[in-house]
């Protein structure tokens, strides 16, 4: 270690104060922090630290996301090669989907940095973690055949106008992967919906096809899946969302480590069940009498209320808060499901809208909290009187 | 006597290595002894002293340039053989040397008749008054008006915390008068806020209504107390009393000399016994720690105050004010490699379930390194989780961070002093400096509202 400390030490040399790269200081030190953490001592307020730090916190989320990931694989694999007559192993459907994954996630990840890099050098900040969630967050909600081309430009426009332009990490108002997910959505359409984007090489082969459940109800379809293989995840979407299981081993590091909100995922399961419930009394159509427990197995529902909604920078801040927005969550994200046959999953929309109002809860429930305070003064002031 | 019992629910108990044992120590004798301007927030010092005086024990040092009646007087008898300046003359430390045995002496009148405005008068003379500060903005107490109600509390929670049970055991005569001159002046009983357990509920103490506290930290600090039993609402004052000085008022009361006495817990996880020393304020750092118990003097901070919420002090320096605690801990100016790695270097305390330390029981070892880099505000909730008041935290820090006037006062700027953050500090995430920001925030207040 004292080895490494050392040539890192050399290394650093042109970077530090009055050396030729002193400009780039922000992105040396991206990379010094990720080997070591620094030597820094605290200077001001308490002179002891909890040993957490924002790297720590974002890793946990990357952990939480390796299952889904490493399904996403396999069932990536999978649906390519139950539609093709080709007989296949475990290990060929993992090779697949990591065949297919892998770049996507080498070009998030590059282009997101890289802006990243740009903006902490020009704003001469430290590099903030939160896109090392991000990155990884984008390909897995990705349909599996989006060219890349189309990837690099969503996390352009996600980086760029959903986060730097409010300010960079912590003061974004959307999901910055939800952003880029909503981009792609509306700016390539075609790529985003139907029956040839779900399966690996649907596009390209002519005999793989296949709809996401959700797609196949808004046509009125029948669904072909049953209620187990909807909650492990052997159904066609984007590419690591499918399975609820492998979501909600994600979940569990997340609420034992306390990085996710176990608020929000409680009360977004909540709001969509009881929406669920609703719906299912009445009745009128396929997307309507389809059962709510499986509302809640299918689509992004299950990804987007563990991975995304509990994003802490977009989603209310304060505890009451939480409830309020994740229950809103549920709710519209099964009326978008129901009422709005064009938009298939209603989940990324329903977490973006409620992205944006939630500083409109907290600030009903900040005011609440202060208008008691003067309250109590005013009464104060009453009896003195 | 009937005591009152309230949970402070939320906080948490640090539990370091190192807590001085309640066993009274022979301390060296110091031979100079400091005032420092820094431990009284928000005065503003014109001293009164030159270097080369003679003081006595009691005479005025120096007093606030807005409100002349706030003065802090000498601990000592001796001489001023140094006022340290430091960058735009501003006043470091004010150091006196030990000489002779002159002291200031006042004639109490008879305590069982004396009145209120004369109690008033000999605090503010004796420079006793600086023993009591005033909320909001934890200021030494204003004597131009007096308070709605008086909290003193023996309940302390922060980590290398003293026992007020141990340092009072001899004082219950004098702490005993202080409450009541103290009640007298408010015409009502002041507020004791009591461990669970402690000696002081058996000791039939007058003059007082008993809070028994139950809760880990920070339920030992005045701000949540004083938020349960009486908020503080705009306009009104409160003072706060350390239990200690309360007896060295009622000590003064007692002889009509300014009594500067300080017990102090040293503690530290590399001092060989860490315990209790008997004192005087301002007494140097070196006459409480052998600079042989530790290796090397540069690799430890010594601290005036417990390590969440105390001041930074060389040893070459001397004990605060008001601080019944020393704490010494390593400097922690290390690397250390891959170190953001969750469930890794679980040794180092750590709230976040994203460490195994909560598993780990026994006393922590700790040291000063940040443990990361600032980051800007990300996660959320933490710091609810250590305030356990009906105060939004990090509101109340961005707040203070763009100097909204209007939104801190709503947000409860009044009811809190930089200490109530101290594990806020210490648990975020992104490794805010909430006590700064709350005492730019405080700073402003006082500067812009008064």
């Amino acid at each position: 270690m004292d080895f490494i400390r050392k040539q890192v030490d050399v290394l650093k040399k042109p970077f530090t104060k009055g050396g030729k790269l002193e400009k780039l200081y922000p992105a040396f030190n991206a990379f010094e922090t990720m080997l070591f953490v620094p030597d820094h001592t605290t200077s001001k307020g308490s002179h002891i630290r909890d040993g957490v730090d924002l790297k720590r916190t974002m890793i946990t989320v990357i952990i939480a996301l390796v299952p889904a990931l490493f399904y996403g694989m396999y069932n990536t694999g999978y649906q390519y090669y139950i539609q093709t007559d080709i007989q296949f192993t475990f290990i060929d459907a993992v090779l697949h989907g990591a065949y297919k994954i892998f770049p996507m996630i080498a070009v998030s990840y590059a282009v997101g940095l890289a802006i990243e890099f740009a903006f902490a050098v020009y704003r001469n900040h430290p590099v903030n973690e939160g896109y090392l969630v991000t990155g990884l967050l984008i390909p897995m909600i990705m349909p599996i055949d989006m060219p890349l081309w189309m990837l690099a430009i969503s996390v352009v426009f996600a980086v760029l106008i959903a986060k730097e332009a409010f300010g960079g990490t912590g003061m974004n108002i959307l999901n910055p992967a939800l952003t880029a997910r909503a981009f792609a959505f509306f700016a390539y359409p075609t790529f985003m919906s139907g029956d040839k984007v779900w399966v690996s090489e649907a596009s390209n082969v002519d005999g793989i096809s296949g709809e996401t459940i959700l797609g196949t109800l808004a046509a009125n379809g029948e669904v072909a899946y049953s209620s187990a293989s909807m909650f492990m995840g052997s159904i066609p979407g984007s590419v690591a969302e499918t399975s609820v299981f492998f979501v909600l081993i994600g979940a569990l590091l997340l609420i034992v480590t306390g990085v996710g909100s176990w608020r929000i995922m409680l009360s977004g399961v909540i709001g969509a069940s009881v929406v669920g419930i609703l719906f299912n009394l009445w009745g009128a159509n396929s997307l309507m009498s389809f059962e709510w427990y499986n509302h809640l197995l299918v689509g992004g529902f299950a990804f987007g209320i563990v991975f995304m909604a509990t994003d802490p920078v977009s989603a209310a801040q304060t505890t009451k808060g939480k409830w309020i927005y994740g229950f809103l969550v549920g709710v519209f994200c099964i009326l978008i499901r129901v009422f709005n046959p064009a938009y298939p999953e209603g989940v990324m929309l329903a977490i973006l809208l409620m992205n944006v109002f939630a500083p409109l809860i907290d600030h009903y429930v900040i005011e609440s909290n202060m208008s008691m305070r003067r309250k109590r003064w005013q009464s104060i002031k009453l009896q003195a009187s | 006597m009937i005591s009152k019992e309230i949970s402070i629910k939320d906080g948490a108990s640090l539990n370091l290595k190192g807590l001085a044992v309640t066993e009274l120590g022979v301390a060296k004798t110091s031979l100079n002894y400091a005032l420092n301007p820094d431990d009284f927030f928000g005065l503003n010092p014109r001293m009164l002293v030159k270097e080369g005086d003679k003081v006595s024990l009691g005479q005025p040092i120096f007093h606030d340039k807005n409100d002349e009646s706030i003065k802090i007087v000498s601990p000592v008898s001796g001489k001023v053989i140094e006022i340290v300046r430091g960058a735009k003359r501003k006043i470091l430390n004010i150091i006196i040397k030990k000489e002779g045995d002159n002291s200031i002496n006042f004639k109490i009148p008879s305590l069982s008749k004396i009145g209120k405005d004369v109690i008033l008068q000999l605090l503010v003379e004796s420079g006793s008054l600086a023993f009591i500060r005033q909320r909001p903005y934890n200021i030494v107490a204003r004597p131009s008006k007096l308070p709605k109600s008086i909290f003193v509390s023996t309940h302390s929670t922060a980590p290398y915390a003293a026992d007020y049970d141990f340092i009072l055991r001899k004082r219950l005569n004098e702490f005993q008068i202080g409450i009541d001159m103290m009640s007298r002046l408010i015409d009502k009983p002041i507020n004791l806020s009591i461990s669970q357990s402690c000696e002081i509920e058996n000791a039939k103490l007058k003059n007082v209504e008993i809070y028994k506290i139950k809760g880990v930290h920070p339920s030992g600090n005045e701000s949540f107390q004083i938020n349960r039993i009486d908020p503080l609402n705009s306009g009104e004052i409160i003072w706060v009393i350390k239990p200690e000085d309360l007896a060295n008022i009622g000590s003064f009361f007692e002889t009509g000399v300014f009594c500067p006495k300080r017990t102090v817990a040293v503690s530290g996880d590399s001092l060989r016994s860490p315990k209790y020393y008997d004192t005087i304020i301002g007494s140097s750092i070196s006459s409480l720690v052998d600079s042989k118990e530790l290796s090397n003097i540069k690799n430890y901070r010594f601290i005036n105050g417990d390590p969440l919420s105390g001041s930074k002090v060389e040893y070459s320096g001397f004990l605060g004010f008001y601080n019944n605690i020393l704490s010494v801990i390593s400097e922690g100016n290390q690397f250390r490699m891959l170190g953001w790695l969750p469930f890794m270097y679980n040794n180092i305390p750590s709230f976040s379930r994203t460490s195994l330390s909560w598993l780990l029981g026994g006393e922590k070892k700790v040291n000063t390194n940040l443990n990361g880099e600032e980051r800007a505000i990300v996660v959320t909730g933490e710091m609810e989780k250590y305030f356990p008041m009906d105060i939004f935290p990090m509101q109340l820090i961005k707040a203070c961070m763009r100097g909204d006037i209007e939104k801190m006062e709503s947000l409860g700027i009044y009811e809190v002093v930089p200490e109530d953050f101290g594990l806020v500090d210490f648990s975020c995430t992104s490794k805010i400096e909430a006590q700064e920001i709350v005492k730019s925030g405080i700073k402003l207040m006082l500067k812009e509202v008064g």
